[in-house]
């Protein structure tokens, strides 16, 4: 396939891999614990495990799986609200298909859908307004989930419906923004991170300045990255160069796709159409000031929590999850008391083991456990031989 | 099967055969009156029409000499088929019940002789849609050298199931001294599949029109049996067939590794998926090694048999583009793992449930 092989080749990965070892042997003198990177897209959680870059790296390097799934973190309370939404007469919901499956406190939507409730899948909020068009007699819902990545294609929506006079279509709002998280993470007093791989979908939108305060303030590089596997190295080796020059800085390896400045009509869009919470819930990570957006005002009639009354409970998390310390780096999912026991993708209770991309359903999917609790006693990786 | 709408009268003469006259199937198809003697005879007599048939009883008469000439046992398969859309690139939901439930057949290693044809159709349904279902049965099953012998007509209400549901149940005779089965796999043995992978599962969804995509992918819907005859004739000792339709080729390679508790490796770089197939996914998030095949085998087979395999195989038309992916090993009973293009290596792992696209 082109434009994507070209960054999936294994001979420059192998000059990449060499690079990365010469420089963690550099760096790693006179260090007693492994290099932390975290990774805070689920997409590169998710390309992590399908290309099995954990496999390759060497075992000074940790990667650490943040919080960058908006499945996994969305809270218990909120998908009870989608089922109640759902499960109203004359209700159309649509969503994202990987939310589909979250569980809430009593059921999912894949069960409320079982049961009767009109619950459909779409891929854009766009076929959500035209499943609204279609049927003017029913009040159509779309569940607006994701960061920065999806939030243009929500506001762009609304923007649209407002245009086109369209009264039975809203949102119920679940976007999350980053870099209150970020925040959140860095001032976590068990923090053991020495970089970050920046979210590319996310950086699209809202650029790179962004990311300042984490090399200014806390004193860890960033360097945005892309998807492919080889970007990934890449990003990998530019913030250990970054360590091993003392330099933390924001730099962008994503640059083919993510502009400095962002994307100006995306960001206008979003604008016009949502400013920050207070606050909101995180699954596994609790309450952040300033890390969720809402509707304006102005568009309220678009807004489902205002249209409709939800339960809007707070559903707390099962004592037994350790998703935050996972997610903080601070253990590893196969470290958690519930992992692969009470806790499984099947039967989730942790957030991170909901979806594909969250951390734990990764690795019971694609990881290796086994293998990689072998690869950290012998240093040689078999793959790479 | 109550005789009350059944496709064949019970009163074993021949009557003269009677038209549908109206365009949509109503509940008086399925009344067990003249409506529904119309509806069979004018579309699945029509269709279908052979010897075993002919004498129209509650049941089809099959000689046992004839069964016991072409080998020493029977197999017995059953299959219902409910895919949405009922026409899809490549074929329809009569093409699917057809070659799904002869393949179910020939990997056992069985010659498929006959098969029923049981249909439940909501009312509304265009009556030449069900006509046009019916003779691509019966195009499907000539191609395949088997013969629709005995069915069942039900019509339900709007709502009660979707347009057009079919049930197939097929019997074939399995060949003297052919014994297949996944527990038969070994470490050392080879992995086989027959062509590229994922096309009908992506054409499906693409069909459903979810996504607005304009992609030429078409199912690789087809009876397999020819195919299959061919490996077994070359190659007596084939360990283990399965086709990889539902959960695709990570569903099969777990259940052998399940079965035999044997490891599984296999290689991305050599596993034969088309470039659109894989734009497709790249697009929507999904792993093709878990799309639906209508026309794909896996195939074990002992490692000193490997190249005469893989030419009995690509000698076949269905065949051509066969390709060796993996091997059976002693590591880690019961995985499957992939060595990925990029070097890597990761546990292909059964899914839970339906692959479901991913948001970014």
């Amino acid at each position: 396939m082109k434009y994507v092989d070209e960054f999936r080749d294994p001979l420059k990965a192998q000059f990449l891999l060499a690079e990365i070892r010469e420089l963690v042997a550099r760096i790693q003198v006179g260090r007693s614990r492994p290099l932390y990177i975290m990774e805070v897209c689920g997409g590169h959680t998710h390309a992590i495990f399908r290309y099995g870059l954990e496999t390759m790296l060497p075992d000074e390097i940790g990667l650490i799986h943040g919080p960058g799934c908006p499945v996994c973190v969305l809270p218990m309370g909120r998908v009870d609200d989608c089922v109640a939404l759902a499960e109203m007469p004359g209700m159309i919901f649509t969503t994202f298909g990987d939310a589909i499956r979250v569980p809430g406190s009593k059921k999912s939507l894949l069960q409320a859908k079982a049961e009767g409730a009109d619950v459909r899948m779409v891929y854009s909020p766009l076929d959500s307004l035209q499943i609204a068009k279609n049927n003017p007699d029913k009040q159509i819902v779309f569940f607006a989930l994701g960061f920065e990545t999806t939030m243009p294609s929500t506001a762009l929506t609304v923007l649209r419906a407002e245009k086109e006079g369209i009264k039975n279509f809203s949102l119920f709002c679940n976007h999350i923004t980053i870099i209150p998280t970020i925040k959140a993470i860095l001032d976590s007093p068990d923090l053991q991170l020495d970089g970050f791989l920046g979210p590319g979908h996310v950086s699209m939108v809202i650029g790179n300045s962004s990311y300042r305060f984490i090399a200014e303030h806390y004193k860890r590089p960033l360097v945005v990255a892309g998807f492919e596997p080889l970007d990934i190295l890449h990003a990998i080796w530019m913030v250990l160069k970054q360590i091993d020059e003392g330099r933390t800085e924001i730099e962008n390896q994503y640059n083919r796709v993510v502009p400095d400045g962002g994307n100006k009509v995306a960001l206008d869009a979003i604008g016009r159409v949502f400013e920050l919470r207070e606050f909101f819930e995180w699954r596994g990570l609790g309450s952040i000031d300033h890390s969720g957006v809402r509707m304006r005002e102005s568009y309220a009639r678009f807004d489902a929590e205002r249209k409709f009354s939800v339960p809007a409970l707070k559903i707390a998390d099962p004592k037994s999850c350790q998703c935050g310390e996972v997610l903080k780096g601070v253990i590893k999912p196969w470290d958690c008391k519930v992992f692969g026991g009470a806790c499984t993708p099947e039967t989730p209770l942790g957030a991170l083991m909901v979806s594909s991309e969250g951390a734990c359903a990764a690795y019971y999917q694609y990881g290796d456990i086994e293998k990689i609790h072998e690869t950290k006693t012998h240093s040689q990786l078999e793959v790479i031989v | 099967m109550s005789s009350i709408g059944k496709l064949i009268t019970n009163n074993g003469s021949r009557r003269r055969r009677g038209k549908v006259r109206v365009p949509t199937i109503t509940l008086a198809h399925g009344g067990g009156g003249q409506a529904m003697h119309d509806l069979i005879d004018d579309v699945f007599l029509e269709a279908f029409d052979n010897e075993v048939l002919k004498p129209l009883d509650d049941q089809a008469r099959l000689s046992l000499s004839d069964l016991t000439a072409c080998g020493d046992r029977l197999a017995f398969t059953t299959d219902s088929y409910v895919v949405n859309p009922l026409d899809f690139p490549g074929g329809n939901i009569g093409k699917l019940a057809i070659c799904g439930t002869v393949n179910d057949l020939a990997v056992g290693g069985a010659i498929p002789l006959y098969l029923t044809c049981a249909v439940i159709v909501e009312e509304g349904l265009p009556v030449e849609k069900l006509r046009e279902v019916a003779r691509t049965m019966a195009t499907t099953a000539q191609e395949a050298g088997v013969q629709i012998v005995t069915g069942d007509t039900k019509v339900v209400e709007r709502g009660a199931c979707d347009k057009l549901f079919i049930n197939t149940a097929g019997i074939g005779v399995i060949r003297e001294r052919i014994d297949l089965g996944a527990d038969k796999a070994q470490p050392g043995d080879v992995i086989l599949v027959n062509g590229l992978l994922g096309d009908h599962g992506a054409a499906i969804l693409n069909a459903r029109g979810d996504m607005s995509l304009t992609t030429p992918i078409e199912s690789d819907c087809a009876c397999l049996h020819g195919l299959i005859e061919g490996l077994l004739s070359a190659v007596p000792n084939t360990r283990f067939i399965r086709d990889a339709t539902r959960g695709g080729l990570a569903t099969v390679l777990n259940e052998i590794a399940d079965a035999a508790q044997v490891g599984i490796e296999i290689h991305e770089n050599r596993t034969p998926i088309r470039a659109e197939v894989k734009g497709f996914c790249e697009l929507l998030g999904l792993d093709p090694l878990y799309l639906a095949n209508e026309g794909k085998i896996v195939c074990v087979v002992p490692p000193d048999h490997v190249d005469t395999a893989l030419a009995a195989l690509q000698a076949h038309p269905l065949g051509r583009e066969a390709a060796r992916i993996g091997e059976v090993t002693d590591h880690r009973p019961g995985r499957v793992v992939m060595q990925t293009v990029f070097g890597g290596r990761r546990i292909v792992d059964m899914l839970v449930g339906e692959q479901l696209p991913r948001i970014c």
